[in-house]
């Protein structure tokens, strides 16, 4: 081997790599036959270090040692334990780590490194410990117990920490053992070192993760004694959090156990701590505005660090917490504007979303302005995020529709990859769809826009929509120039679409028909055979091939079945027989099976979803459609006219057991049907002959009239069973359902897929749903309140008082009042300016039966913290407001 | 709801072109090395414009909260999931990108690779399998540097000027290949 060169002398070879590193040229094979010095009788401890530290750098790299090799270097390696030079020892544990020995190979070096662990040097027994529990079986873990029960109380953390860290992985494999050193453990919480202390703590709740009872135990002593690591505080912060949300609250007295500490922890000295006990407060379920303040306040303090860590952060959890109480960030808002020029881009968009979400509409013009130069400079995923808050804005304040609308179509016009695009579109589409004021202006951008569009996808969407919404505007012709542009200009995709749309157009507006029919026309001649089979197909209709109701529907309403089954019957389907049957196709909803279990950390997004979903407070209107197409579907229900209103989904089972059950209440004029969700989630089960059996005894207003079963609830797949009632007349019903699923089980093997043909009947109680007022109302968005408000004769207007009782913040009797009657609040008028002692809330809304609802409710609090309210209703139906003061009267 | 200890995903030093100097993975979370290196990539590309060299900086990548701090011409990275305490990442990577500064005279890429036995070992000390093992840098520069090895001195009563000595002394001993 020759010696290295000093830097700087350069080498005729690596003239071109302006980078000097000493593994250049570096090769396995070359490498490996070194590695023979391990062998040599006399060894030189520095060189076999260097061979060492090159094998490493080679899997580091990415490249892979052959079973013989890593056998072959694995086995010299086990040679080295006969020097006694430190740094070769050190290399030695790493190497072996990194090689993972098989079974039978471990024992070659499990001799030697009990030794190293009895050693009287520290970091030998340190080292030897982690490099034994990585690679040793449960076998030979019996034989080194003792001292690794010893080593956990040892004097030396390094070495205590090794041990406890390792029972830590090994807890996986080896429970039992390792549970049997939790005195040991327990002993070591107590160590002085620091970290000790957080690999003790880990390993004690790991070890009793399953016992809620010695957890809780756990929680209440540390949490009275100190804890001086901080990081063993932050573990003890999440430990406790998890008690609390498993134990129930006390939610008169409004205490909730342990949130002193949490409180408490917002004062430690270590950041990470002040951080960590932040976050958990903010992610308490049914966190009050009250136990909240502390920890915005630290948080709000960490905005303006000078440390871009605590920024991120801080905005981030914040951001999380402005989606479900948006008033309780509002005060962050001056220090989050700064943020938004933050040179850190994540730091700025996050600041932006946050006050997106919690701004008001005074300040949405100045934001915009601010957000228009931010776009320019950032990535398009950052984009994204901003285009879905700005919707979230627009669908808050409807009125500024306008200039949100164009901001929208300023930022489509500029360069952006498809998914950014994307956003920009379907926010557009939504915009449309829920504020009718905006529907022209975003129609003409769109056809703007497709123009000049790249994308074949977002073209067929927005023609798509073109041809439903655009005969119905006030000048139809206008689009018809964007349409036929595309027949003329586009690829075979987008032409195909062009022409049906264009033939929407024809059927929807006489006047027009004769021109759409000669632009049709010109397609027959097209070069693609989709695009000239629908002309063809199109024309005959439109010619009077069929009359005209049944051309229009066939044009604008959608398949009524859902399109995988379509395909799969289509599939099966065997031209020779006879016409293929649309009505034979089953309309039911095939789910797909349940995908594995999900990770804690899909679960936790699937929650903030529902929170989101929750938050915007109504279902989308397609989501809607789907319900009401899947009810008509059934004989027992199509008869009961049209659906008003779908409930949000309603848990009747706790997370996490046996079979996971949800609700949707469906109201229509003179009914009510319940959709139960059932999923089964115990794979060696199942059941047969699924239903609800519904107890009416507090709901005493409704008659049961129809129920469907669930015939058949394999494993995983999600199923339905509806109950119907009939409502009794005159009078708005409310009431408890209390519910109970039976269902026969049948066991199956889950490795064969067999099952037993008895099985038995079994039943499942489930939690009790409720129908209340506010599922007879439906959420509607007013632009202008006021004239909305004027519109309606003032003679229709009812007028109480009414006292609330003590609350903590006005912000929570508005927000009580608001979920009663489950309205829309307008103008961003649901939230309460800090400290105010009054508010005046604006509710807009469709009572059941159609009628328009608006509501003006006043608030004042006094010092004694007694909130009073002024409710006035407006209706063009008095019994209607009559019937929101009974609401209100009886809550 | 299951709680875990803090978890690091991986801890990344990467040259001022995007390659690997050191690196070690705590997680499945990337079965093999392409999506390794894909993962190193992406993370590169969006930080390389960025100034992390006063203080750290942070940003969430591919669903990940990633930390990072450059020096020279090195790239210093610690990874954690989603929704981990973004402090304690920033914590494990200042221990990490001080104990490298202990033990070596000059930070950059050609001293990292003269000496990469030492950063090897230094991020065996920093985590274990995912766990925090220590992150006060003058302890895991002792550690590194096996001081106290013989002694019976309590590491943590070590100084940084001891753990320097060795480093230097390591350094005297003049690589050779």
């Amino acid at each position: 081997m020759a010696q290295l060169q000093p830097v700087g002398k350069k080498d005729d070879d690596r003239e071109d790599d302006s980078e000097y590193s000493p593994f250049y040229g570096i090769e396995k094979g070359a490498v490996l036959q070194e590695a023979r010095v391990f062998n040599d009788p006399q060894l030189d401890a520095r060189r076999c270090a260097q061979v060492i530290t090159k094998l490493l750098y080679l899997l580091n790299q990415g490249e892979t040692f052959t079973k013989t090799e890593a056998t072959e270097v694995f086995f010299a390696v086990t040679k080295l334990f006969q020097s006694k030079d430190i740094g070769l020892r050190r290399m030695v544990y790493l190497i072996i780590k990194e090689i993972s020995p098989s079974a039978d190979e471990v024992i070659i070096v499990t001799s030697s490194l009990m030794k190293d662990m009895n050693s009287k040097t520290d970091l030998y027994r340190a080292n030897a410990i982690r490099v034994l529990c990585r690679i040793t079986d449960g076998g030979l873990l019996g034989q080194i117990e003792r001292y690794l029960k010893q080593a956990v109380v040892d004097k030396n953390p390094v070495v205590s920490s090794a041990a406890l860290v390792s029972g830590f992985h090994l807890l996986q494999s080896n429970p039992d053992i390792v549970k049997r050193w939790s005195n040991e453990v327990q002993e070591a919480v107590q160590s002085k070192a620091s970290l000790v202390q957080f690999h003790a703590l880990a390993l004690l709740h790991q070890i009793r993760q399953n016992d809620r009872l010695a957890v809780s135990k756990l929680v209440t002593s540390l949490t009275r004694g100190t804890v001086r690591s901080p990081l063993a505080q932050c573990l003890l912060i999440r430990y406790t959090s998890q008690v609390i949300e498993e134990s129930s609250a006390n939610p008169q007295s409004g205490d909730r156990p342990f949130y002193d500490y949490l409180e408490g922890c917002l004062r430690h000295k270590a950041e990470m701590v002040i951080f960590e006990a932040a976050r958990a407060i903010t992610e308490l379920s049914g966190v009050t505005s009250r136990e909240l303040t502390p920890a915005i306040t630290v948080l709000q303090l960490f905005l303006s660090s000078s440390k871009p860590v605590m920024r991120f952060a801080a905005v981030r959890t914040l951001n999380k917490v402005a989606m479900t109480h948006p008033p309780a960030v509002m005060n962050c808002n001056i220090d989050m504007e700064s943020l938004i020029s933050d040179q850190n881009r994540s730091i700025a968009t996050l600041a932006i979303t946050t006050l997106l979400k919690t701004g008001n509409e005074s300040s949405v013009d100045r934001l915009m302005k601010q957000i228009t130069n931010f776009m320019l400079d950032i990535a398009d995923e950052f984009k994204i995020v901003v285009v879905e808050a700005i919707r979230s804005l627009c669908l808050k304040f409807p009125q500024k529709y306008r200039i949100l609308m164009n901001f929208l179509s300023n930022i489509l016009r500029e360069e952006g990859g498809f998914e950014y695009k994307k956003a920009i579109v379907e926010s557009i589409l939504i915009l449309i769809r829920e504020i009718p004021e905006a529907k022209e202006s975003g129609l003409s951008h769109l056809c703007e826009f497709i123009e000049d569009c790249e994308f074949t996808y977002l073209s067929t969407q927005i023609l798509h929509l073109l041809g439903n919404e655009g005969p119905r505007t006030a000048d139809p012709s206008k689009y018809i120039r964007y349409i036929y542009n595309r027949v003329v200009l586009e690829n075979a995709t987008v032409r195909a679409s062009a022409v049906s749309a264009l033939a929407k157009f024809g059927a929807a507006v006489e006047s027009l028909q004769p021109r759409i029919l000669v632009l049709i026309r010109r397609c027959l001649y097209d070069n693609d055979d989709e695009v000239r089979d629908r002309a063809t197909l199109y024309l005959n209709y439109l010619n009077g091939g069929g009359n005209e109701a049944h051309s229009k529907t066939f044009l604008f309403t959608s398949l009524d079945v859902p399109l995988v089954n379509l395909e799969s019957s289509l599939l099966s389907y065997d031209a020779s027989e006879r016409r293929f049957d649309m009505s034979a196709v089953p309309r039911e909803m095939k789910h797909q099976p349940m995908l594995e279990k999900k990770t804690p950390a899909s679960k936790k997004a699937a929650k903030e979803a529902g929170q989101k979903a929750f938050a915007n407070g109504h279902l989308t209107s397609s989501a809607s459609d789907a319900y009401e197409k899947l009810l008509n579907s059934f004989p027992e229900f199509s008869g009961f006219g049209k659906l008003f209103k779908s409930s949000p989904l309603v848990e009747l089972t706790e997370a996490e057991t046996e079979y996971s059950v949800n609700a949707v209440k469906h109201i229509y004029p003179q009914y009510v049907v319940l959709q139960f969700n059932c999923t089964n989630t115990i794979k060696e089960q199942l059941l047969d002959d699924v239903s609800v059996v519904v107890d009416t005894s507090e709901a005493e207003d409704f008659i049961q009239v129809a129920s469907r079963k669930l015939s058949s609830m394999p494993y995983g797949a999600p199923g339905q069973a509806f109950v119907a009632f009939q409502k009794t007349e005159g009078r708005l019903c409310v009431g408890k359902f209390s519910n109970i699923l039976k269902f026969r089980v049948k066991e199956v093997d889950p490795n064969t897929g067999d099952c037993d043909d008895e099985g038995y009947e079994d039943e499942y109680q489930l939690e009790e749903l409720e129908v209340t007022a506010a599922d007879y109302v439906l959420k509607t968005v007013v632009t202008n309140f006021r004239g909305a408000w004027d519109a309606i004769n003032a003679e229709n207007e009812m007028v109480d008082e009414y006292g609330i009782g003590v609350r903590e913040s006005l912000q929570e009797a508005v927000q009580a009042v608001i979920t009663i009657l489950g309205m829309q609040p307008c103008e961003g008028t649901e939230s309460v300016s800090s400290n105010a002692r009054s508010h005046t809330c604006l509710l807009a809304g469709q009572f059941i039966g159609g009628a328009q609802v608006l509501v003006r409710l006043q608030f004042g609090i006094d010092a004694q913290k007694q909130v009073a309210m002024k409710l006035t209703v407006r209706s063009d139906d008095p019994e209607v407001c009559a019937q929101i003061h009974e609401i209100i009267g009886s809550a | 709801m299951e709680v875990s200890a803090p978890l690091i995903k991986n801890i990344l030093l990467l040259d001022s072109e995007g390659k690997r100097v050191a690196v070690k993975y705590f997680s499945d979370d990337w079965p093999n090395l392409a999506s390794k290196l894909a993962f190193e990539k992406s993370v590169f590309t969006k930080t390389q414009r960025i100034s992390a060299r006063a203080e750290a900086e942070i940003g969430m990548f591919d669903g990940y909260v990633v930390v990072y701090k450059f020096i020279s011409d090195l790239h210093f990275y610690v990874t954690g999931g989603d929704d981990e305490n973004e402090l304690i990442l920033a914590t494990v990577l200042q221990g990490f990108f001080d104990a490298v500064a202990i033990l070596l005279s000059n930070v950059e890429k050609k001293t990292v690779l003269e000496n990469l036995d030492l950063v090897l070992l230094c991020l065996d000390e920093i985590v274990d399998g995912g766990i925090i093992l220590e992150c006060d840098a003058n302890v895991i520069a002792a550690r590194v540097a096996m001081r106290g090895a013989e002694a019976d001195v309590p590491l943590s009563e070590q100084t940084i000027s001891q753990a320097l000595a060795t480093a230097k002394e390591h350094l005297a001993r003049n690589w050779v290949l």
